[in-house]
């Protein structure tokens, strides 16, 4: 396969690069000399799509919103990953970072993990391969995720409980990246977005790709007119729009704006970020004047995250793609909208991209709207029935 | 220049074939209007020379004591440049050199010139940034140099020794050896790691070499006597601020720890 890459030092423009502890740069070296040979290599990449093939039933389909368009006033494709194995497009990044464990001979894999479709995947990934799986996750997201908390204890994985800072996804990072400083040599960090340090950006965008790739064909030489993911660390975004990029469609990649704006208390790191240094790359990420890094806020455990992959930041700067938001209510309410149009219950992360959909619509009108439905809801039931009065 | 002051105790070790001792204490602690009466203490008990810490939310290279630290530090209302008069005081009161670590985020936001500007006026020998490897250096590292400090730069277990003596190229005034795989943290058994990778280091550069991570008790540092230039012990001495009862208890204690560790180190 052809690489696109970023720069020999990993940067997207002014953003990404290598900002990690000394002890790991050794480690991602190797990686990124594995997986550039990996890719390249055509057993490697037969394996890799024989298995999202067989094992996570790609291609997912492309699904007409017939209601949900009619509603709207707004032609609308969903791009299924919610009908991806385990439930989430993690998985096509976590099945091809365990083969890489494989190959580079390391049998334990950590990962962490917000919503947990991310440890899920990782689990699952590591359960087929049979490695050995650890999955930090935040006691915040370990409450309103139970469920998956479960299946990873089904699939063999330990979920290690992180107490420090706000104790969600950011602090799950942190952790996981300490553990992997300690147990380097024999350990590979499944990292579960396009975040972290090189080679992780852009290692994380190739496996995740496949979904805007898929799309392409799916649309058999229609473009549409615009294409709206929701943006965490921006995995299931950059792996839809990256393959359309430069090719007419408008990308949007859509944060969680939490609250409100205005409250502070949301994960808009691009929307309402500055450049700076999180997890080992230079992105957009909320901060003080000191430098320290604030806490985010989503209803969605997967978007609640003050930071975002470098890639987003570069294509934020250049206007490539722009960034939008949509609030906790807003979120809410979209996900009840395609409940009862479409009889799909998507997760909370992508409904903010049908939310601002649904916002929209007036200036939508006529228009064909590509989405990234990138996860399905049953993470969420639990926590959504808990909210109802 | 600034970095005179290190540079010479570095040259006194050497010619007297000793092995300094650089203790590690987040700036702010136990307050900050009692933090450098502790760096005082340090130096009465023998310290060499000091590593003041910069807080910082996230520190990556930091275990749970360490992390703790610079929460309370935080907490207590420590910024970059309340930080920098702790460092300022610490100088003028002990005459000892002082390095400045922090995170590179920090840095960034207040611009690494800036930045460099002030641990000048600060008094600082040199700058320490925990999630700066070599590539990424150089943005700190030439204006720091430029006002007359130096840059430290670490060398991990897991480098190659071409990597090695890459590190030691790009002029660092001492390399900090990584003593142990994995972060700051009291351990129970001393590394297998610290002597070798001291050993493979000194093969490769004359440059001068601190060891840190993973020492906290004075068996662990006397181990190392004869190896390195220096050793760097953090976390057990802010375990022992966390774990005092009042500000006097923490600033006796930590005296105490110090000075067992520099009799071992003589
Ligand atoms: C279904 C779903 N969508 C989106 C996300 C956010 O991640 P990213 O922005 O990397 O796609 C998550 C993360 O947990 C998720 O589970």
């Amino acid at each position: 396969m052809k690489l696109k890459r970023p720069d020999e030092s990993g940067r997207f423009g002014e953003f990404g690069g290598r900002f990690a502890p000394e002890t790991l740069i050794p480690a991602l070296d190797q990686l990124a000399a594995a997986f550039e040979k990996a890719w390249d290599d055509e057993h490697f990449v037969d394996e890799y799509r024989r298995v999202l093939r067989d094992f996570v039933g790609r291609p997912t389909p492309l699904h007409e919103a017939t209601r949900l368009s009619e509603r709207l006033g707004v032609r609308i494709l969903l791009k299924r990953e919610d009908l991806a194995h385990t439930g989430a497009h993690k998985i096509n990044n976590a099945v091809g970072q365990v083969m890489l464990a494989r190959d580079m001979g390391k049998p334990r894999v950590i990962a962490e993990t917000g919503a947990g479709q991310h440890g899920v995947a990782t689990a699952t990934a590591a359960a087929y391969f049979g490695l050995e799986c650890d999955v930090y996750m935040g006691e915040v997201d370990i409450e309103r995720q139970a469920l998956n908390v479960h299946r990873m204890g089904m699939l063999g994985a330990e979920v290690i409980p992180v107490t420090s800072g706000a104790a969600t996804l950011k602090d799950a990072v942190s952790e996981a990246m300490r553990d992997w400083v300690r147990t380097v040599e024999t350990t590979h960090y499944v990292i579960g977005s396009v975040v972290g340090p090189h080679p992780f950006p852009w290692m994380v965008r190739e496996f995740q790709k496949v979904i805007g790739e898929e799309a392409l064909v799916q649309l058999g030489g229609t473009m549409p007119d615009d294409i709206v993911a929701c943006v965490g660390g921006g995995s299931n975004a950059i792996g839809i729009f990256y393959p359309f990029a430069g090719l007419g469609p408008r990308l949007i990649g859509v944060e969680a704006a939490g609250l409100g704006i205005a409250s502070g208390r949301h994960g808009a790191s691009i929307g309402a970020g500055t450049p700076g240094i999180l997890h080992g790359t230079k992105t957009y990420l909320l901060q003080d004047a000191e430098g320290q890094v604030l806490e985010a806020h989503s209803i969605s455990a997967g978007l609640d995250y003050p930071g975002v992959g470098p890639e987003h930041a570069f294509f934020a700067e250049t206007g490539i793609a722009r960034y939008e938001s949509a609030t906790d209510e807003e979120a809410l309410a979209a996900l009840e909208l395609l409940t009862r149009t479409e009889g799909i219950i998507p997760a909370l992360e992508p409904a903010h991209a049908i939310a601002w959909i649904v916002r929209e619509a007036e200036a939508l009108a006529g228009r064909t709207v590509l989405v990234n439905l990138s996860g399905r809801g049953d993470k969420d039931v639990e926590q959504l029935a808990r909210m109802e009065p | 220049m600034n970095r005179d002051l290190l540079d010479q105790l570095f040259a006194e070790v050497r010619s007297s074939h000793r092995t300094a001792l650089l203790p590690f204490m987040t700036a702010g602690l136990p307050s900050l209007s009692t933090s450098a009466d502790l760096f005082v203490a340090m130096a009465e008990a023998g310290a060499d020379a000091f590593e003041v810490g910069i807080p910082y939310s996230d520190p990556m290279m930091d275990g749970p004591t360490i992390q703790a630290g610079n929460q309370l530090a935080l907490t207590g209302g420590v910024t970059v440049e309340s930080g920098l008069a702790v460092v300022a005081e610490v100088v003028a009161r002990t005459g000892k050199p002082a390095l400045v670590m922090t995170y590179a985020n920090p840095i960034f936001r207040i611009g690494p010139a800036h930045f460099a500007r002030q641990c000048r006026e600060a008094g600082a020998c040199g700058v320490i940034v925990a999630d700066l490897p070599l590539e990424e250096a150089a943005a700190i590292q030439e204006p720091i140099e430029r006002h007359g400090l130096g840059m430290v730069l670490f060398a991990a277990p897991t480098a190659t020794d071409a990597r090695l003596e890459a590190i030691a190229g790009a002029g660092p005034m001492f390399i900090y050896g990584i003593a142990d795989l994995g972060v700051t943290g009291e351990r129970r058994r001393s590394s297998s790691h610290a002597r070798e990778l001291a050993a493979r280091i000194r093969s490769v550069t004359d440059v001068p070499l601190v060891m840190g991570v993973g020492i906290s008790t004075p068996d662990q540092a006397r181990s190392l006597t004869g190896e390195a230039d220096g050793i760097i012990v953090g976390s057990a001495l802010v375990r022992r601020v966390l774990e005092a009862p009042d500000e006097p208890t923490a600033i006796t204690e930590v005296r105490s720890a110090v000075a067992d560790l520099a009799g071992a180190l003589r």
